[in-house]
């Protein structure tokens, strides 16, 4: 993954160049306002840079210069936000699901079960969001975007939500996701602890620049 | 006289509102959702010109909406004569004309219903399933609108209510035909206006107020309804 960014938002200014592997998880380490939820916004398009590019496993997702600006259904990658944002009216096999009819952009598909098993959430399948505790829902945002087959999987703050002990239980989750299924993940957080429990290669942010 | 049982006339006006009022809020829903969306996800210019357009039904009279339609749909008016020239299609004076008096009366009360009920939607739900990979249609009739089915629920009543009560557009249009046009505030009006109507009026009052009840009470029922299978 290739990403070089410019974007500017009031008086604040983003200009960032950065390079991560296309296996492994990589982690985008700042304090809040530094900008980091604003680039993996731009990787995903949610967001639209002024200027740059961004290349994911060689293809081109934005390029000021080409004019090139896919929309995000298009991007093929996988997005777990904080608040994990379920669909209130499908079930958890529902929102699993949702996200199943795209296709693949080369190597076999994510496999359901094996998603499922990963993660523990066979029993609540049938069960709505809301009656999910919050590490069960943040498990189920997991395998909703890993289930849809992405290039990358990006992930802001997901643990945020979540008390101490809860986040602990999530790292190996997030950890064997990575491993099982080789996608690769660029990680968005501001705690240091929890980066350091992933990964060693940590991408330091601040004032919307890379800092090391 | 006042608990026996319905006349034809009574039988004719009511069946009558009830499909006016139906096809009035059929015909408008795609329409309303559509603009509704436009209105509440979209920033373009012009958007509050096109608010205040959508809300003119509410404030203008009646009977000027029902001159406009008699202008823009009578048999000689702008896009009146196309149809009837063309197509042979003319809805003046029927009740297809009083459906299209309904629905424009109605359509403001639809729109907005449905575009609060849109507005609460997080749009935060509808970037998560384009990053899945669906596409604005697909977000549309999978996200947003099912998330948006209370406003829609709300507005059909409003709307029917309201072309239940439809009156001045309807009489300024179509004019007050027994068994054709005449609904059924029409029909109490014409009660109002003939000697020794005062019964049949008080009937035609009691009808319309038992429907409204009955319409109160299914749209309760059915938001339950809907609440309890939200979960």
């Amino acid at each position: 993954m290739r990403v070089q960014l410019q974007r500017r938002q009031g008086t604040f200014f983003i200009d960032v160049v950065f390079q991560s592997d296309e296996d492994g998880i990589t982690a985008l380490f700042g304090p809040s306002g530094a900008g980091k939820s604003s680039i993996i916004n731009m990787v995903a398009g949610l967001q639209r840079p002024d200027a740059g590019s961004v290349f994911i496993r060689g293809r081109c997702l934005f390029d000021s210069t080409r004019g090139v600006n896919l929309p995000p259904e298009k991007r093929n990658v996988g997005y777990v936000f904080q608040e994990g944002l379920l669909f209130p009216h499908l079930s958890v096999r529902g929102n699993l699901l949702y996200g199943r009819g795209r296709e693949q952009s080369g190597g076999e598909g994510v496999d359901f079960d094996q998603v499922i098993a990963l993660l523990g959430i066979a029993h609540l399948l049938s069960r709505k969001p809301e009656t999910l505790s919050g590490g069960e829902k943040q498990r189920v945002a997991f395998g909703r975007a890993v289930l849809s087959n992405p290039d990358v999987l990006l992930m802001d703050e997901p643990l945020a939500s979540l008390d101490e002990a809860r986040k602990t239980e999530m790292l190996p989750f997030i950890k064997e996701l990575n491993a099982r299924f080789n996608i690769p993940i660029l990680y968005v957080s501001h705690s240091l602890e929890e980066i350091l429990a992933l990964t060693g290669k940590v991408i330091k942010l601040a004032d919307g620049r890379i800092v090391s | 006289m006042i608990f026996s049982p319905l006349t034809p006339m009574e039988v004719d006006a009511l069946l009558l509102s009830l499909k006016v009022a139906f096809w009035a809020v059929l015909c408008s829903l795609p329409l309303g959702i559509a603009l509704a969306w436009v209105l509440s996800r979209l920033d373009f210019p012009g958007k509050s010109l096109l608010d205040g357009l959508l809300h003119l039904p509410l404030v203008l009279p009646p009977v000027v909406i029902g001159y406009l339609l008699l202008v823009g749909l009578g048999r000689n008016g702008v896009i009146g004569k196309v149809l009837y020239e063309q197509f042979g299609i003319s809805i003046a004076f029927t009740w297809k004309g009083a459906v299209a008096a309904s629905a424009v009366m109605a359509f403001p009360l639809l729109v907005r219903a449905v575009r609060l009920s849109m507005e609460t939607v997080d749009k935060r739900l509808e970037m998560a399933a384009r990053t899945l990979g669906a596409g604005p249609g697909r977000v549309f009739f999978t996200i947003t609108l099912p998330l948006s089915i209370p406003g829609v629920v709300t507005g059909m009543v409003l709307a029917f209510a309201r072309s239940l009560g439809e009156f001045g557009a309807t009489i300024t249009f179509v004019s007050n035909i027994p068994g054709r046009t005449q609904t059924l505030p029409l029909a109490l009006y014409t009660m109002t206006q003939t000697p020794d109507g005062e019964a049949a009026a008080l009937r035609l009052c009691i009808i319309a107020v038992l429907i409204a009840l009955l319409a109160l009470i299914g749209s309760n029922w059915l938001e339950k309804r809907l609440a309890r299978h939200r979960g």
